[in-house]
């Protein structure tokens, strides 16, 4: 294994009756979704990481540190310095919010070194200061899960696996912990596996992802490569979507634009004000993708790239799913479009065809798809 | 005549320390034990639930007389008594105490088990996964989560050990000052004549029986409402 491929993970085995045979490795950075259908076996595989749950045949591997191996060695789950964020905060209803967050806690926290994840850093990401001194019985759904993952932030672990942790929570709940989440994710640089069956989370969030069906592992990679590779289900779904990291590269107060720097283009999305050079991210439906063969004249549409197909794959009988590069020579980042069979044959289109890509800019506002 | 002129005193004070030492050994004795019964996967754990369980069921005198045997000159209690140059356990306030751990340990162990069981794996593994030991997980998760049935056990237990008579009275002899508690010293008064006393010990006992079940019910309220 080479040092990048820094969290390794194979598990095969039976468990009850479901049978397990997965395995995956991925980068020891960013959030890492394992995604799949309810019982897929996702929440057995991030059990296994944890220990919780031991298969005979079974490896895990986080940079370079050994918890699992095939010659028997297991180390218990109590010794292994992860932390994990269950589906129910699982708080323990006898300890105060603020004995919660330091029950895994390191005891002495004299010396602490610059990677330690402070007390008042994790409070304050989360915002949980107003509830330190509360008992969890009288916490919101929502700040249960908040303190949750901060008592397990501040186990100071090496890796944090988190099990649906919005699934058991309202609409409005997700889409107060989402940004928690995201903040998160770029403030720290903990890696994340992340367990969830929804794709709005894993577009939102993840890096990697390990696709997953009946117990085995279908694909695994980088998000974008996944998302927009035709012969996965992903692609080729109704809501299919790329999501893109972008750089503000400049600002449009005035209409309250922002541009976006992507790989092989720029993006004008309406958002709020926010600090030139910090990086947003985009979720670009397939569905608001519409291909041109010429630059369009007067148009509302403010988002018009030029862009190479790449690959093409017919939905049905009457729509296909295309994948396109971006920038002239087709070497930046991968968008699908999704258009009509008819418009592909009228306008000719095939594979290293040059042609311009034309996103609305409103759809790619901020909060236009909300969890649900 | 003043209540306190009376001879029923000393074993008032006698079945209080007899219930006390019990209660307290048979918390250290059943709680690891009720936790080995509520997390175990072992086949033959409920064999061993049955036999604690015994007491419940069996006649007093049974169980009275097999401790008799098992105390006397010639059982393991003669030779543990032969430690510190005694014949046997029989008869004695020693003897008392373990035949009161015996025949009240079902009522113990019971809530406490079910106390352990009803906390299930969750918050024990979130403990792991925050880096506790299963002992530290154990005093610092599972003792105060079960507390409440911790608590019902210890006041099942006294109770219990209050209102034992058969084994008392085929083990201790209900000698006055080492082996008559509360419950063979009515049954003397009565013998004896001695209705007052019989009635005063008697009536105590009610008020006492009524205030348990009070309190038991009153912590079971009190559990159920913090857990919802």
């Amino acid at each position: 294994m080479s040092a990048e491929a820094a969290i390794r993970a194979e598990f095969r085995g039976t468990v009850g009756k479901f049978s397990l045979d997965a395995g995956f490795t991925a980068p020891a950075k960013g959030v890492t979704a394992l995604f799949g259908p309810s019982g897929c076996g996702k929440t057995t595989v991030l059990r296994c990481i944890a220990g919780l749950l031991r298969v005979s045949d079974g490896l895990c591997e986080i940079e370079g540190d050994v918890w699992q191996d095939r010659d028997g060695s297991f180390l218990p789950t109590h010794r292994r310095p992860l932390g994990y964020v269950f589906q129910e905060a699982s708080l323990f209803p006898h300890l105060t919010v603020r004995r919660n967050l330091m029950f895994g806690a390191p005891r002495d926290n004299r010396g602490a070194t610059g990677e330690r994840v402070a007390f008042d850093e994790v409070v304050d990401l989360l915002g949980v200061a107003a509830l330190l001194d509360r008992s969890p019985r009288h916490l919101s759904g929502g700040e249960r899960q908040r303190v949750a993952i901060g008592r397990a932030l501040l186990s100071q672990p090496k890796l944090l696996l988190m099990d649906e942790p919005l699934s058991a929570l309202d609409r409005a709940t997700k889409n107060e912990i989402l940004p928690f989440l995201e903040r998160l994710r770029d403030r720290l640089a903990l890696p994340v596996v992340y367990v969830t069956h929804d794709i709005a989370e894993v577009e939102r969030l993840a890096d990697q992802i390990v696709l997953m069906e009946k117990g085995r592992v279908v694909a695994a990679g980088p998000l974008a490569d996944l998302q927009s590779d035709p012969s996965l289900p992903l692609a080729m779904a109704r809501d299919a979507a790329v999501s893109l990291n972008g750089v503000i590269e400049s600002r449009d107060t005035h209409y309250g634009l922002l541009k976006l720097d992507v790989r092989g283009g720029q993006f004008v999305v309406p958002a709020p004000p926010a600090r030139i050079g910090e990086h947003r991210r985009i979720r670009i439906v397939a569905g608001d993708v519409s291909l041109a063969r010429e630059p369009p004249g007067a148009s509302s549409i403010l988002n018009v790239l030029p862009a190479r197909i790449v690959s093409m794959r017919p939905v049905d009988s009457n729509e296909v799913v295309a994948v396109v590069a971006l920038g002239p020579d087709g070497d930046g980042a991968r968008l699908l479009s999704r258009v009509t069979r008819k418009s592909w044959d009228q306008l000719g289109l095939a594979r290293g065809v040059s042609v311009y890509a034309q996103v609305k800019a409103v759809a790619l506002a901020p909060g236009r798809r909300e969890l649900d | 005549m003043s209540v306190f002129s009376l001879h029923i005193w000393p074993p008032v004070l006698l079945t209080i320390e007899l219930a006390t030492i019990t209660t307290l050994l048979l918390l250290v004795i059943a709680t690891p034990l009720a936790w080995w019964l509520a997390r175990s996967r072992a086949w033959w754990k409920e064999v061993i639930a049955a036999v604690v369980s015994l007491p419940m069921v069996l006649p007093p005198t049974v169980l009275g007389f097999y401790l008799l045997v098992a105390l006397g000159p010639d059982g393991p209690g003669g030779a543990i008594a032969s430690l510190w140059g005694a014949r046997t356990l029989a008869f004695t306030f020693t003897g008392l105490v373990i035949g009161s751990i015996l025949a009240s340990m079902p009522f113990v162990v019971q809530p406490i088990r079910n106390a352990f069981a009803a906390i299930g794996d969750r918050p024990l593994e979130v403990a792991a996964t925050l880096r506790a030991s299963p002992t530290r997980a154990f005093w610092t998760v599972a003792l105060p989560l079960a507390s409440p049935g911790l608590l019902s056990g210890a006041v099942l237990g006294f109770a219990h050990t209050v209102g034992e008579f058969g084994v008392i009275l085929m083990i201790g002899g209900n000698i006055p000052g080492r082996t008559r508690v509360m419950s063979t010293a009515i049954f003397d008064f009565v013998e004896t004549m001695q209705w007052r006393e019989a009635n005063i010990l008697a009536g105590g006992m009610v008020v006492f029986a009524f205030a348990v079940i009070l309190s038991m019910i009153l912590i079971e309220k009190r559990v159920s409402r913090a857990r919802a």
